[in-house]
C-alpha cells in the first residue's frame, strides 16, 4: 500500500509548508460528497490520528487515514497547470468513474 | 479533474462547493426530481429505485400524509381521502371543478371564502396548494436523501397553458415547505432544453407530449436564446390509458367475452398494459386469458389504435394552423411522455412531419432533466453564458394617462425578468393624488386593453401642474408576475401593487388581442393624436385661466376679449374638431396669449429683483 507524489508536486508542497511555518506534512483522504460519491480532501497535517498511515516520498510526508486508504491506494499526486489555473491532481487507479466537474469520483 | 489546493485542517473544502439545485416535474399523474451531477443531469430515484413518484396523496387522521405508489394502491379502498390529479385543481375555482366526474368522489369544502376547491379529508381540509406541497415535500426528501445534501433551490415545470393563478399557486406550494423556487419553467421548453435545442441560434420546435391520461402539443419558437410559445393544443382526455382500453376491447371482441367480473376486468386491463409495452419491442404477443388464447400482432395493434393516433395528429395539424406554419417549417420534434414509446405513435409523427422525432432521452424523464439543467445554471454552477434561457412578456404592459390613453412601459416580447421606469407628472395645479391604472394589451385606448389593477398615489405635495415628478416602475419577475411602484421623487412618497390576476390569458386570447390591434392600428393612431391634441388644448386653456386670475389686470380690455374668443373657439373644437384643427387653434391661442405671458414674466422678474442692489444682480 502506498501513495506517491511527483517531484513537481513535492516541490510545491514543501514550499507551501515552509511558508505556512509549521505542519507535519499533508493529509490526503476522501469524503462522501458530490454526485459520483466521493471527493478528495487535501489539507495540511498538524498531528497524527490513531490508525493514520504515513508515506514518505520525495521528502514529503503524506498522511492518510485507514478508511480513505482503501479508496486511494496507489494514487499518485501531481501538480499541474491548466490554462490560468494550477493545483494538485490525483491519479487514482481505483477511480472507475468521475463526474464531469471532477469534484467527485466512484470506485 | 478539478485541481485541488491544500487547505487548513478541518477547513474549507478544497473546491468551491457544488451548490445543489433540483429540477422538478410536478405532473398530473407522476412527478420526478432531477439534479446535476457535473457530467450531466440525472433523475434521482427513491429508496426502492423508482424514478416516478405517483402524484397521489393519502390523508389519514392519525398519520402523516402518504405520497406515491402506496397512496395510489389504496385509492380504491379509501377514495374520499386519497387525492390524485391535484394539478387539475390548482388555480381553479370550486365552481369550475366540482361537477367534473374525475373529482366526484371528493367532498369539497363549500364554506371557504377564497372559493378554492379544498377537499375535506380525515386529516382536515386540504386545498390544492397543500396537496401539491405534500408531493413536493416527498420529492425534496427523495432528492436530499439521494444527494446527501440540503437543497438550495428548485426549478419546477408547469404546462405552457398554465395561467398566472396556476403558476402562483405552484410557487405557493413550494413556499409552504420552504423550497426556494428559482424559476417556473414551461414543460415543453424544459423538454427542448433537455435536448440542447436552446443552444441553437434559432429554430422551431414541436413538443409532442402523450402521457398516461393527457395529451399536449406545444409549438415553440427559439430566437436568440428566447423560447416563445407560439401555439398550444391538446386533449385532456387522451393518453396511454386509451390504448390499453383499446386492447381490452379487442380481446373481449376476439374471445367473445360478454360480461366480465370487475376483478377480471381489472386483470385484463393490467394484462393489456403489459402487452402494449411488449409491442414496443416485438412484432407479436400471445395472449392467454380465462381459457382463451390468441395473439396480437403489431399490425393488429395499429388497426385498433388508428383512431386514437389520428386524434394526436389532428391536434398537431391544428396547432400548426394556429401558428400559421407549414410542417416544413418545423426543425425538431421532441417526444415527451411514456406513451410516445409506442412505435405506432412515433411512426405517425414521423410521417406527418416528414422527419424523425427526437427520442434518445427517456420520454418520462425528459422534462425533469431539462428542469434540472436549468436549475444548475440558475443556482450558479454554470456561467450564464453557457446557457441563458429567457421568457418574454406576451403582451405590452402599460399605464393609463390623461385622455384614457395607454402609455406602454414594457412592450410585448420583452425578455423577462425586466424592470422599467418612466416619469409622469401632475395634470392640474395643486394636484395631491394620482390614480394609476395598470393595463395589458396593444391598443392605444384603455377601454380596448385588459385592465390588470388600479391603485392610488396620495400625499403628493401641492405644486403647479407639471412640476411634480412621479416615477412609475414596472417590474416583471422571472415567472411573469408584475409589480408596479409609483414614487413621488421630491418627498419619496410611494405606493405599490402586485399584480396577480386571478385569471390568465390563454394563447387564443393573446392572439385575438394582437389581431385586433393590427386591424385597428390606423384608427388607434388617429384617436391617439386626437386625444393628445385635446389634452394639450385643455392644458393651455387651464394655464391661461389661472394666470388671468392672478395677473388679469395686465391685459387691455380688447386683448382680453381676443383671448376669450380664441379660448371659446378652441373649447368648441375640443368637443367636435379633428386633431389637426385643435392643434392649429391651440397654436393660435398660444400666439395670441404670448404677449400676456411676456408681460407677466417682466412683472415677476421685476418683483424678484426689487430690493436687490445692482451689484448683486450683476453678479
Amino acid at each position: 500500500m502506498a501513495i506517491s507524489i511527483t517531484e513537481n508536486a513535492a516541490k510545491h508542497v514543501t514550499e507551501q509548508l515552509e511558508s505556512r511555518g509549521h505542519g507535519l506534512g499533508i493529509r490526503v483522504g476522501v469524503t462522501t460528497t458530490g454526485c459520483s460519491g466521493m471527493a478528495y480532501v487535501l489539507e495540511f497535517a498538524d498531528k497524527l490520528e490513531v490508525g493514520d498511515q504515513v508515506f514518505e516520498d520525495q521528502g514529503v510526508k503524506i498522511i492518510v487515514d485507514p478508511k480513505s486508504l482503501v479508496y486511494i491506494d496507489g494514487t499518485e499526486m501531481d501538480f499541474v497547470k491548466q490554462g490560468v489555473n494550477e493545483g494538485f491532481e490525483f491519479k487514482n487507479p481505483n477511480a472507475k468513474g468521475e463526474c464531469g466537474c471532477g469534484e467527485s469520483f466512484s470506485v | 479533474m478539478a485541481l485541488l489546493q491544500i487547505s487548513e485542517p478541518g477547513g474549507k473544502p478544497t473546491t468551491p462547493a457544488h451548490r445543489i439545485a433540483v429540477g422538478i416535474d410536478l405532473g398530473t399523474t407522476n412527478s420526478l426530481v432531477s439534479a446535476s451531477c457535473g457530467a450531466g443531469v440525472e433523475v434521482l430515484p427513491d429508496a426502492s429505485g423508482n424514478y416516478l413518484l405517483p402524484s397521489v396523496v393519502a390523508y389519514a387522521s392519525d398519520t402523516d400524509p402518504v405520497v406515491g405508489s402506496v397512496a395510489r394502491a389504496q385509492s380504491t379502498k379509501d377514495p374520499k381521502n386519497t387525492i390524485s390529479s391535484v394539478k387539475r385543481l390548482l388555480g381553479r375555482a370550486l365552481s369550475e371543478v366540482e361537477q367534473a366526474p374525475q373529482f366526484k368522489q371528493y367532498e369539497f369544502d363549500a364554506e371557504r371564502g377564497d372559493g378554492a376547491p379544498a377537499i375535506v379529508t380525515a386529516a382536515g381540509v386540504k386545498d390544492p396548494i397543500q396537496v401539491s406541497a405534500d408531493i413536493l415535500q416527498t420529492l425534496v426528501y427523495q432528492a436530499e436523501h439521494s444527494l446527501k445534501a440540503k437543497l438550495e433551490g428548485a426549478v419546477i415545470t408547469v404546462p405552457a397553458y398554465f395561467n398566472d393563478a396556476q403558476r402562483q399557486q405552484t410557487k405557493d406550494a413550494a413556499k409552504l415547505i420552504g423550497l426556494n423556487v428559482l424559476r417556473l419553467l414551461n414543460e415543453p421548453t424544459a423538454a427542448a432544453v433537455a435536448y440542447g435545442l436552446d443552444s441553437k441560434e434559432q429554430g422551431t420546435v414541436v413538443v409532442f407530449d402523450l402521457g398516461g391520461g393527457t395529451f399536449d402539443v406545444s409549438l415553440l419558437r427559439l430566437q436568440s436564446g428566447v423560447f416563445e410559445v407560439l401555439a398550444t393544443g391538446g386533449d385532456t382526455a387522451l393518453g396511454g390509458d386509451d390504448f390499453d382500453h383499446a386492447i381490452v376491447d379487442w380481446i373481449k371482441q376476439q374471445a367473445g367475452f360478454q360480461v366480465l367480473s370487475s376483478t377480471d376486468e381489472a386483470k385484463l386491463l393490467h394484462y393489456a398494459t403489459s402487452m402494449k409495452h411488449q409491442l414496443s419491442n416485438s412484432e407479436e404477443v400471445s395472449i392467454e386469458f380465462n381459457g382463451w388464447s390468441g395473439s396480437l400482432s403489431a399490425s393488429d395493434f395499429r388497426d385498433i389504435t388508428e383512431a386514437l393516433v389520428k386524434r394526436t395528429i389532428l391536434t398537431c395539424r391544428r396547432v400548426l394552423r394556429d401558428a400559421q406554419l407549414e410542417v416544413e417549417a418545423i426543425d425538431n420534434i421532441v417526444m415527451v411522455g411514456g406513451s410516445t414509446r409506442m412505435p405506432v405513435v412515433r411512426q405517425a409523427v414521423e410521417k406527418f412531419f416528414g422527419k424523425a422525432p427526437l427520442t434518445d432521452i427517456d420520454p418520462d424523464k425528459v422534462v425533469a432533466i431539462g428542469a434540472g439543467i436549468q436549475a444548475d445554471v440558475l443556482i450558479g454552477n454554470k456561467s450564464a453564458d453557457d446557457f441563458l434561457l429567457l421568457d418574454v412578456t406576451p403582451l405590452s404592459l402599460g399605464i393609463e394617462t390623461m385622455g384614457e390613453l395607454v402609455e406602454k412601459i414594457i412592450p410585448r416580447n420583452t425578455t423577462i425578468p425586466v424592470a422599467k421606469a418612466q416619469e409622469f407628472t401632475t395634470f392640474k395645479d395643486g394636484q395631491t393624488a394620482m390614480a394609476l391604472h395598470v393595463v395589458q394589451g396593444e391598443r392605444e385606448l384603455v377601454s380596448d386593453c385588459r385592465s390588470l389593477a388600479r391603485f392610488e398615489l396620495r400625499d403628493i405635495p401641492p405644486m403647479v401642474a407639471g412640476a411634480a415628478k412621479i416615477r412609475v416602475t414596472f417590474q416583471v419577475d422571472a415567472d411573469g408576475l408584475l409589480s408596479v411602484m409609483a414614487e413621488e421623487l421630491s418627498t419619496g412618497t410611494k405606493a405599490e401593487i402586485q399584480v396577480k390576476p386571478s385569471y390568465g390569458l390563454n394563447a387564443d386570447a393573446i392572439e385575438e388581442m394582437l389581431k385586433v390591434s393590427h386591424e385597428n392600428a390606423k384608427a388607434d393612431m388617429e384617436i391617439r393624436a386626437l386625444r393628445e391634441a385635446q389634452i394639450e388644448a385643455k392644458q393651455l386653456i387651464d394655464a391661461i385661466n389661472s394666470a388671468r386670475e392672478i395677473d388679469g389686470d395686465l391685459l387691455e380690455a380688447s386683448e382680453a376679449r381676443q383671448i376669450d374668443n380664441a379660448i371659446e373657439h378652441l373649447a368648441s373644437l375640443i368637443a367636435s374638431g379633428t386633431s389637426v384643427q385643435i392643434h392649429e387653434s391651440t397654436e393660435e391661442l398660444n400666439r395670441i396669449s404670448s404677449l400676456f405671458a411676456a408681460r407677466r414674466m417682466d412683472l415677476h422678474i421685476g418683483e424678484a429683483l426689487k430690493g436687490e442692489s445692482i451689484d448683486k444682480v450683476e453678479q
